[in-house]
């Protein structure tokens, strides 16, 4: 494919020196590419292994909170639970990886040292093992929801930088090529036309 | 940097043992109330909104609005009735999209 340009001289030149940014500018984004898989592989594996643990780690922890319900009553159970001793909050950074701005969880807890809000005479154990589990499970929680999240914006910009570097390399570099190599060779052309004229004249002067 | 909180969604039964954590809990019983819910919570301070993936199996495409913004994420978590394999398969819709190709989930069955 080939844009329509004036063969002159002076769009071979400015064309020249577009194709010089175009081919670097694929080499950078190539670059960032290749850095954007590693990392994103990197982490990919971790949020993986993440989540397969914390799956089976909640698994644990809902079985020991079913038990739970299943020996207390509904309600004693909700008020058990109605008025939590902690409080947590988190504070959300950016973190820029490969011009991918990621959040950066960090997680502020309020509380009493005391994790169980209930008191112990009407509750089960199951319940304390269940809460247990699960206070010490949520900063890995977030942990995979920071890294989750991260993971799926890299995907974005990856895709994005793909297609750029593909739109780059198979279509916007060979059509300068390609014009380019255009441009040459109707410059060329008129050149010889050029030449043979004056020849021609030349033997007309010199017959005449 | 802004205080943010953690938001838990899903069936009762679920959401429940997270209430003690300090976490807010958002009991939901369908469709209609899970599309609500969370919409309601992104647009308030919640950073990190934990769904329950019988909930997220019912949304998908509320789900997908929030994949691309860095705030909320939106994490599945299995619930108390077992996993689905949607969380997980959302990773591995990451690595095709990111790659094309899926490379770490392959390999599972050769091992």
């Amino acid at each position: 494919m080939q844009t329509r340009v004036n063969p002159t001289r002076m769009e071979l030149t400015r064309l020249k020196r577009q194709i010089v940014t175009a081919r670097r500018g694929h080499k950078l984004l190539k670059d960032k590419q290749d850095e954007l898989i590693k990392t994103f592989i990197e982490m990919v594996k971790e949020n993986k292994r993440l989540r397969e643990e914390i799956e089976k780690d909640l698994e644990m922890a809902f079985r020991n909170f079913t038990m739970a319900r299943s020996q207390m009553p509904q309600e004693v159970l909700e008020e058990s639970l109605m008025i939590p001793s902690a409080r947590i909050s988190i504070d959300i950074g950016k973190q820029n990886i490969m011009s991918v701005n990621v959040p950066k969880i960090k997680i502020n807890k309020e509380e009493g040292s005391n994790i169980y809000s209930y008191g112990l005479a009407t509750t089960s154990a199951e319940l304390d093992s269940a809460i247990t589990i699960l206070s010490g499970m949520l900063d890995k929680m977030l942990k995979l929801a920071e890294i989750e999240k991260a993971c799926q914006l890299m995907a974005d910009e990856i895709e994005k930088t793909r297609r750029r570097v593909n739109a780059l390399e198979y279509v916007m570099i060979p059509s300068m090529e390609e014009t380019i190599k255009f441009i040459t060779m109707k410059l060329d052309e008129n050149e010889r036309s050029n030449i043979t004229r004056l020849m021609k004249i030349k033997q007309m002067v010199m017959e005449g | 940097m802004s205080m943010y909180k953690i938001a838990v969604v899903g069936d009762k039964d679920t959401v429940l043992a997270f209430k003690s954590l300090g976490v807010d809990i958002f009991p939901v019983l369908n469709e209609k109330e899970a599309n609500f819910t969370i919409t309601k919570l992104a647009k308030e301070n919640y950073a990190v909104i934990f769904v329950t993936e019988q909930v997220a199996k019912e949304i998908p495409e509320k789900i997908a609005q929030y994949r691309n913004q860095m705030i909320p994420a939106i994490t599945l978590i299995p619930s108390n009735r077992g996993t689905l394999g949607i969380g997980i398969g959302e990773v591995k819709k990451s690595v095709e999209k990111a790659i094309g190709v899926d490379i770490l989930f392959g390999r599972e069955g050769e091992e």
